[in-house]
This record gives structure tokens, sequence and C-alpha cells, in this order.
């Protein structure tokens, strides 16, 4: 496959679990070379936990300059990556927050952002997966 | 801003600096270490039992930092912001970001000033508190520290420029009167949100924590022997 056209939007997962989010940044890299997929879960030692203070690193380090779609699993993950966003300040710009589901929207967006989409046509395709047709029925 | 008007009497002319407002968090910081257990009881009942825990843990890692925090060129805003970094980096639950975000906002109510008066305090604190309740997309009555921080704050505000030690004794009683208020209701945010009507009649662990906050700014900024 060849690399983006241009720099790829970034992702950052929060997980309160250090596994849950590791395992889904090499779930969603399996399928977006050049994507900068970081992992935002747990507590600096490892411990479950979330903290907004390693998700703004995890921003930094995901931006190559198109920007970074944030996805959170539950409860205070969502209010870390918010914090996250208050405390980037002005770099907060170009950050997007998605609500939509964990692994599938991880996977989805990667994808897109492969693709070259920019930061919200990214977050769309995040939040969309909500409605991913896994064809059980 | 809560505006002080000129000439008003305050019992013991209260001037909140580095020194108080240290003294604020490690007060709190013992209060919740002594009800840790109380904390963690409340929130296995409707929670994930994590609360009493986590903040005990963020609270010892402000007190470790304080030293730092407060050393000299310090003033109350950088003090309560690397409280907050503190907060929301080692608690590891809700309360991180909620009590972080509240500390973040204080801290930026409270400008350069090396100290503030009881009415810059007032709107200080009611900026956390906003930032709190935008943090958690959080209303009145959906059973939360906001129900407790709300009604004390707005006390405090009311209260000035009464005596200063009766208006923070006031301001404690409206946010006890706060978290019990709420404890027959059904909880709307966090994990108790779960539950559905299995959290009503169970007394909220983050309106409870909150309330310590409330008593330990009492007792860190009344003078000695004031009542409460």
């Amino acid at each position: 496959m060849s690399a983006p056209p241009r720099p790829a939007v970034g992702l950052v997962l929060v997980s309160h679990s250090p596994l849950v989010a590791a395992g889904t940044a090499e779930l969603a890299g399996q399928m977006a070379p050049g994507v900068r997929i970081v992992a935002a879960g747990g507590l600096a030692d490892g411990r479950l936990g979330t903290d907004a203070v390693r998700v703004v690193a995890a921003v930094e380090a995901a931006d190559g300059g198109a920007g970074v779609v944030v996805l959170a699993d539950l409860g205070s993950a969502v209010l870390a990556a918010r914090t996250a966003l208050e405390l980037l300040g002005e770099r907060a710009a170009r950050v997007r927050l998605s609500g939509g589901p964990f692994v599938e929207g991880a996977v989805v967006a990667a994808v897109e952002a492969s693709l070259g989409r920019d930061v919200d046509r990214v977050l769309a395709a995040a939040e969309a997966a909500a409605g991913l047709d896994k064809h059980v029925r | 801003m809560t505006e002080t008007p000129a000439g008003a009497v305050f019992g013991a002319a209260p001037t909140v600096g580095v020194p108080e407002l240290a003294d604020w968090l490690r007060r709190f910081a013992a209060l919740v270490a002594a009800a840790k257990d109380e904390l963690t009881a409340l929130d296995a009942a409707i929670g994930d039992a994590d609360h009493g825990v986590n903040l005990d843990r963020g609270l010892q890692a402000v007190v470790a930092r304080l030293p730092e925090l407060g050393a000299p060129g310090a003033t109350p805003a950088s003090l309560l912001k690397g409280v907050a970094l503190t907060l929301i980096s080692t608690v590891g639950g809700a309360s991180g970001p909620l009590y972080g975000t509240f500390f973040l906002r204080l801290a930026g109510s409270l400008g350069d000033a090396p100290a503030v008066g009881p009415g810059e305090l007032a709107a200080g604190l009611r900026a956390g508190l906003d930032g709190m309740a935008e943090r958690g997309r959080t209303q009145l009555d959906d059973k939360t520290m906001v129900d407790a921080l709300a009604p004390a704050i707005a006390a405090l505000a009311a209260g000035l420029p009464a005596a200063w030690d009766e208006v923070l004794a006031r301001s404690v009683a409206a946010g006890a009167a706060g978290r019990d208020r709420v404890t027959p209701l059904v909880a709307r945010k966090g994990r108790a949100s779960y539950l559905g009507e299995r959290s009503a009649g169970h007394q909220d662990p983050g309106a409870t924590s909150a309330v310590l906050l409330l008593e330990a700014l009492r007792d860190a900024l009344a003078p000695a022997g004031a009542p409460g």
C-alpha cells in the first residue's frame, strides 16, 4: 500500500485499560499504514484509570499536522479527553472528540485517515461506525 | 464578580494567598484520608467502589507536591493549577477530571494576584463549579458533587460581607443540606446512573467528598475557635 498523499490525521485511543487502548491501536494500525495511532490507556504506573495529562502527550505525539481524532471508551475516559482538550488550549483547534464506538470507530477512522481525509471527515467516519452493519442477522 | 462594598467588615479580614490555599488542600487531603473507607463504601453501593481510594491517592500526591507548588514565587493561580494537574494525572477515575477542572478554572479566575479577598475567592469558586458542571455536562439534581457545591458556593457569595467565619459555616451547612437533599433521587451521571432506581436512597459519594472540600475551606480560612 502506498503512503497517504499528505500528512494523515492521527488517532488517540483513551481507555481505562492500557490493554484495551493498546490492543485497539494494534487492530486499527493493521489497516492503516502511515497513520499515527497512539494509545493512552490506564495511568502512568499501568493501573486502570484515565489521565488527561497523558492524553495531552498522546495528542501531541499523534499530530503530524493534519489534526487528531480522540476516541474514548467509557465514563471518565470521556471526561479525561474533554479535560485534555481544555489543557491543549489553542492547540485543540484541530483535535476532535469522537462519541462513536471505540473499537469499530478506531478501525474505520484509521482507514479514513490513511486515505488522507481531513479531521472532520475522519471524525464523521468514527461516529458513523455506530451504524456499521456487522451482518449478524 | 462579587463586589466587596467599601468599608465592609469581615471577621478576621481574610486574605487568601498561597499558604492559606495550601492549608485548604492539606486539610481536604486529611479529611478524605480519614473518610476513605466511608467514601468507598458509599461508592460500592452505587458505583465502582473506587471514589475514596482514587481521591485519597490523588490528594496524597498533591500534599507531596505542595512544598514545590507553594515555593517562593508561587501565586494562588500557579499553586492551584499544579494541584489540578496532579489530580488529573493521579486520581484515575471521574473525580480526577472533575475536581481537576474545578481547580483549573478557580486558578484561571484568580489571575496573577499574590492574594485575593473573599469576593474574588467566591467568584473563583463559582468559576470552578461552572467548569466542573460543564466538564461533566452536569445539572442540579443529577446527584453529583455539584448538588453539594452549588448551594454552598451560592451561600458563600450571598453571605458576603457578613463575618467570614459565619459565612463559611453557612456555606458548609448549605453544602451538607444539598448532599442530603439528593440522596432520595435517582442518579443521572456516572456509574450510578446505570443502576436506575436502585441508586435512590443511597448517599452520593461525590457530593459527600465535596462537603469535605467545603469543611476544609472553612477550617483553613476561619479564625481559630470559629463556630462550625
